[in-house]
C-alpha cells in the first residue's frame, strides 16, 4: 500500500519538477502517467513478471483510487456555495452551455473514433 | 469525557459543535461519510446513471455548509486531505493503461484523431454557447476548461486568466452532466465499442464520466482515463490557442 502510495507520489513531483523546470505547458500529472507507464515497463522487462498486477502494491492502490475517484471531486464540488450567485443569474446560459457542449463534445469524438477505426481497418477488436 | 457525568446542557453542547466545526477532523470525516452513503444509494439502484454519488454528495455536503452557515475555507481546509488525491489517482491512470497498452496501441489513429477534435469541440463550443447566451466575459472564460479533471482545468483557468474555483465547479458540473448523459446517449446512438464510449466519456467528462465507464466496463473505463489524461494535456496546449483566436 505504501509502497503503491509512494510511486504515485513520487510520479507526480517528478513530473511537476520536469514540468516546471522545462517551462513546459504540459500538467505535472499527465507527465507522472507518463512516467508511470515507462517504469512500469521497465520492470516488466527486468523482472518479467506484470507489475501491475491487481496484488501487487502499485496494481491494488491505482485500482482503490480509481473505484473511489468521484470521492476526489466533493471538496471542489462542494465549492458550489461561493459561487452559488453568480452562477445562479447567469443559470440558464451556463446551463446551456454546459450541456450542450458536452453532448456536442461526447457526439464528435465518439464519431470520429468509430469513423476513422472502421476507415484504418482496426474493427476487429 | 468520563467528567461530565450530567446530561450536557445546550451550551455544552455548542461549545463542542465549535470546536469540532473548526477542526479539519469533522469535515473530512463528514465528506468521506457522505460518500459513502452516496455510493450506497447508486448500488442500491442498481448503478442507474441519475443516481450519481458525486452528485449527491456535494449537493449533501452543500447543503450541510449552508446549513450549518460553515466558510467553505474551513470546510476545505478538512476536505483538501482528499481533494489532494487528485494528483496521485490522475497519475494512477497510468496502471490502466499499462494493462490496456496492446488495445490502446491498436486504436491509436481513432484515439489521435478522436482526442484532437474533441478537445477542440469541447473548448469551441462552450466558448461559442456562452458568448451566444450572453454570459460575463469571466464565466465564458471559466468555461473553456470545463471538460478536463479538476486539478488540471484549476491549473488552465489561471494560465487563461480565469477564475480556478469557478472553474472547478464547471468542471465537476460538466463531469455529473457527462456521466448521467453517456450511457442513454451512447444506447440511443447504437454505439456498442466499449472502447470508443470510454473515450469519449473520459474527454467530454474526465474524472466522474471515468469512474461511470469504469461502473459500466473495465475496457471503457482504461479507455476514458485514457481520454481523459490525454485531454487534460491537449486542452492544456490548445485552449491558450484558441481562445486567443476566438476572443
Amino acid at each position: 500500500m505504501l509502497i503503491g502510495l509512494f510511486s504515485l507520489l513520487a510520479c507526480q513531483l517528478a513530473g511537476e519538477v520536469i514540468a516546471h523546470a522545462l517551462h513546459l505547458p504540459i500538467p505535472g500529472p499527465v507527465l507522472g502517467i507518463v512516467i508511470l507507464f515507462c517504469g512500469l515497463a521497465l520492470r516488466h522487462r527486468l523482472t518479467g513478471s506484470d507489475p501491475t498486477d491487481a496484488r501487487s502494491a502499485i496494481g491494488s492502490t491505482s485500482d482503490t483510487l480509481l473505484r473511489n475517484l468521484g470521492l476526489l471531486f466533493v471538496p471542489a464540488g462542494a465549492g458550489i456555495i461561493q459561487s452559488i450567485g453568480l452562477v445562479a443569474s447567469n443559470g440558464i446560459a451556463i446551463g446551456v452551455a454546459l450541456a450542450g457542449s458536452t453532448l456536442l463534445t461526447l457526439i464528435a469524438t465518439v464519431a470520429t473514433f468509430r469513423l476513422v477505426r472502421r476507415l484504418s481497418g482496426g474493427d476487429r477488436a | 469525557m468520563n467528567a461530565v457525568s450530567t446530561v450536557p446542557d445546550e451550551a455544552s453542547i455548542f461549545a463542542l459543535w465549535v470546536y469540532l466545526a473548526q477542526s479539519p477532523l469533522l469535515w473530512l470525516t463528514i465528506t468521506v461519510g457522505v460518500f459513502l452513503i452516496a455510493q450506497q444509494l447508486a448500488r442500491l439502484s442498481g448503478y442507474r446513471p441519475i443516481v450519481n454519488p458525486v452528485l449527491i454528495s456535494i449537493v449533501a455536503t452543500a447543503s450541510i455548509l449552508a446549513l450549518t452557515h460553515t466558510d467553505y475555507r474551513i470546510y476545505f481546509a478538512g476536505a483538501q486531505f482528499v481533494h489532494f488525491l487528485l494528483g496521485p489517482a490522475t497519475v494512477a491512470l497510468g496502471v490502466p493503461l499499462y494493462r490496456n497498452r496492446r488495445l490502446v496501441i491498436s486504436a491509436l489513429l481513432p484515439i489521435v484523431t478522436s482526442l484532437i477534435t474533441g478537445a477542440v469541440v469541447a473548448i469551441l463550443s462552450a466558448v461559442w454557447l456562452s458568448t451566444l447566451l450572453g454570459a460575463p466575459h469571466a464565466l465564458t472564460l471559466a468555461l473553456a476548461p470545463k471538460s478536463v479533471t479538476a486539478g488540471i482545468a484549476m491549473g488552465i483557468a489561471q494560465q487563461i486568466g480565469a477564475d480556478p474555483t469557478l472553474t472547478a465547479v464547471f468542471v465537476i458540473s460538466t463531469g455529473i452532466f457527462g456521466a448521467i448523459i453517456v450511457t442513454p446517449l451512447m444506447n440511443a446512438l447504437g454505439i456498442k465499442d466499449f472502447a470508443a464510449r470510454g473515450f469519449a466519456a473520459g474527454l467530454a467528462s474526465h474524472g466522474i464520466g471515468t469512474a461511470r465507464a469504469f461502473q459500466v466496463d473495465d475496457v471503457a473505463g482504461a479507455f476514458a482515463g485514457l481520454a481523459m489524461a490525454l485531454n487534460g494535456l491537449a486542452t492544456a496546449l490548445l485552449a491558450p490557442v484558441v481562445l486567443r483566436w476566438f476572443m
